[in-house]
């Protein structure tokens, strides 16, 4: 795609932060290749094909039932946990393997793809327990370590400062922001390369939103990161690069400010602008 | 319609509707009445008449060894023209003292009602105890697989339905199933182990779809957020799913605590003896100790209430047994509503 540097004269209803322009050279950690989806019988995804950089930020938008939340499921198969559906056709791509290849360990495809939800889901346990639940479970039992980990994954989703003198309370006794961050800080406890975001701020106010939005800038420098958005301004403050949706197509993928600046598709110009979805 | 009548509508005119709802208004209400009425009355005639054989007025308030004591023949006769009540062992020191007199004398014996019944009380406990073990281990590794791992199909929907069928069962028939099954053709013989197993599977419905109802009210969140970060479906599900579905579990296994300490026909033929010297603790093995039968408190009501007459020598055992039966199970299910709460309490959401 073809940066276009000057902004159109018409009013936008998002504002673009600048961003750093797409190196070209990054590497395509996700490769999806021509790949449909199917709930059963009827398909919800098709012919995607679009690749997935390292350490950028990647926002999928679209109008509700387009298919993004599907198609960021499958990037960890958590869609495996559905009767019937499946991966018809294409193939999707992690460091070059195709993880619906019956001898891929799902399990471990998991820990390499973290995932925050929409609706946080912290587990009723102590925030401590539920930091190194993913460690836990791997049969780490070093207490130095997992205090280690723990504080390390708070930093990194800036909550340390907040509650590190309530390690022991219950999770739940957290707002909704400290909560998903609480999530995102569980994710990034067992050192994934890539973290899948179902619309991580839909269930919060403005400023968790905004604190949750800075945090993934900070994590991008570390992780790959994907987020599905129903919020127009938010793809467009915080990814670097934005995929349109609509009716299990990919209608467009490109520079995040080329998507808003200056799309190609008149669907993608008409969403943008708020005109539908 | 005349103009008159649409002004006084607003009064509230008798209409055949009206009459209507307000009769079924107050039959259901004295229905309601009814059944409290009668649950009253049976608590009431059972905690005056049973209570009045187990607290005493003087010290230690409590009639101990009706309590800790086997159950013995009462013998009434008279001696010296005065009315003496004496238990079997008593009666033999008494009459080989006095063993002249007591020739000429009529002695009726009442079995059962001398003495106390601490071995039933011991026996309907370690059935209780052992039956709900097998219970929940059974049941709740059913519901899991049937919330958690089993898809919905023909086979699974044939599965559930015979577990609904297998609640409407009578009692009895488990019982004969227990005693063809366990005792004849698995060779335990009349024991707690057949009983155990007989008791399990007459409450296994209950427990299972109540265990499975509880697995799936756990949000699917919780699920999730484990496999996401690395768990095995059985991992998931061990640390995330099922802590937090043992509060409703414990409910369904309070239920059947009460079915089980209470049901007679399940363990008349598998388990329970009129009457047996011998503690169950009393074994010679280890071993033995699931394969002796047990006394136990419906069994004991049954037989006391059915096998001996009625009368003021009977009374005390028969209003006692009730209403100590009736303790025991409330004391066993509380235990089980006190661990409910402990676990709601550290698993809140």
């Amino acid at each position: 795609m073809p940066e276009t540097a000057a902004p159109s004269s018409a009013p936008r209803l998002v504002a673009v932060a600048p961003t750093a322009p797409t190196n070209p050279a990054a590497r395509a950690v996700i490769e999806i290749d021509d790949v449909d989806f199917n709930y059963g019988a009827s398909r919800a995804l098709h012919d995607i094909t679009l690749n997935i950089q390292e350490r950028q930020v990647t926002a999928f938008i679209g109008p509700s039932g387009c298919g993004k939340s599907t198609l960021l499921r499958c990037l960890n198969r958590m869609n495996d946990l559905i009767d019937g559906a499946h991966v018809s056709a294409g193939e999707i791509r992690i460091d070059g393997v195709n993880i619906n290849d019956p001898r891929v360990d799902v399990i471990e495809l998991r820990k390499r793809v973290g995932m925050v939800f929409q609706k946080s889901n912290p587990f009723p346990k102590s925030i401590y327990e539920n930091i190194t639940y993913g460690l836990r479970i791997q049969g780490q039992r070093n207490k130095a370590k997992l205090d280690e980990v723990v504080e390390r994954s708070l930093r990194g989703a800036a909550l340390w400062d907040e509650i590190k003198d309530r390690l022991h309370e219950s999770a739940l006794g957290m707002s909704g922001g400290q909560q998903q961050r609480l999530c995102i800080a569980r994710a990034i406890a067992v050192e994934p390369e890539i973290i899948l975001m179902d619309e991580p701020c839909s269930a919060l106010d403005p400023i968790a939103t905004a604190k949750v939005e800075e945090l993934i800038h900070q994590l991008k420098k570390q992780f790959t990161i994907v987020i599905v958005t129903h919020n127009m301004q938010q793809a467009a403050r915080c990814s670097d690069r934005t995929a349109f949706f609509y009716l299990g197509k990919l209608i467009e993928y490109a520079d995040t400010r080329t998507i808003f600046m200056n799309p190609a598709n008149p669907q993608t110009e008409a969403y943008v602008s708020g005109r539908f979805g | 319609m005349k103009p008159a009548s649409t002004s006084a509508a607003i009064f509230g005119r008798s209409t055949p509707a009206k009459r209507t709802e307000r009769a079924v208004f107050w039959l259901l209400r004295l229905a309601t009445y009814f059944v409290l009425f009668c649950a009253a009355f049976i608590f009431w005639d059972i905690g005056t008449k049973g209570g009045a054989v187990i607290f005493k007025p003087t010290a230690p308030f409590i009639n101990l060894p009706f309590l800790t004591e086997a159950p013995e023949t009462l013998n009434v006769f008279t001696f010296r023209g005065e009315n003496m009540t004496l238990g079997d062992r008593k009666f033999r020191a008494f009459k080989e003292a006095h063993a002249a007199e007591l020739k000429t004398a009529r002695i009726e014996t009442y079995v059962y009602s001398a003495g106390g019944i601490f071995p039933n009380i011991a026996g309907t406990v370690l059935l209780v105890l052992g039956s709900i073990i097998i219970a929940l281990v059974l049941g709740v590794l059913s519901a899991i697989y049937l919330s958690e791992y089993a898809t919905d199909g023909p086979f699974v929907r044939f599965l559930r339905l015979s577990i609904v069928n297998l609640a409407g069962v009578p009692s009895i028939v488990y019982g004969l199933f227990g005693f063809g099954m366990f005792v004849i053709a698995f060779d335990f013989g009349v024991s707690l182990l057949a009983g155990w197993l007989t008791l399990a599977f007459m409450v296994l419905p209950i427990i299972i779809t109540a265990s499975e109802e509880s697995l799936k009210a756990v949000p699917r969140g919780y699920r999730e957020g484990s496999l996401a970060l690395g768990a095995t479906k059985l991992q998931s599900i061990m640390t995330n799913v099922l802590p937090y579905a043992l509060p409703g579990i414990l409910t369904s296994s309070v239920l059947s605590i009460a079915r089980v300490a209470g049901e007679t026909a399940p363990i008349m033929f598998t388990a329970a003896f009129v009457v047996r010297d011998e503690l169950p603790w009393q074994v010679r093995e280890w071993t033995d100790f699931f394969f002796q039968g047990v006394m136990a408190l419906p069994y004991h009501i049954y037989v006391v209430a059915s096998k001996i007459p009625q009368n003021e020598y009977t009374r005390d055992v028969q209003y006692g047994t009730a209403f100590v039966f009736l303790f025991t199970v409330a004391a066993i299910a509380m235990t089980a509503v006190i661990l409910r709460q402990r676990l709601r309490k550290k698993y809140k959401w």
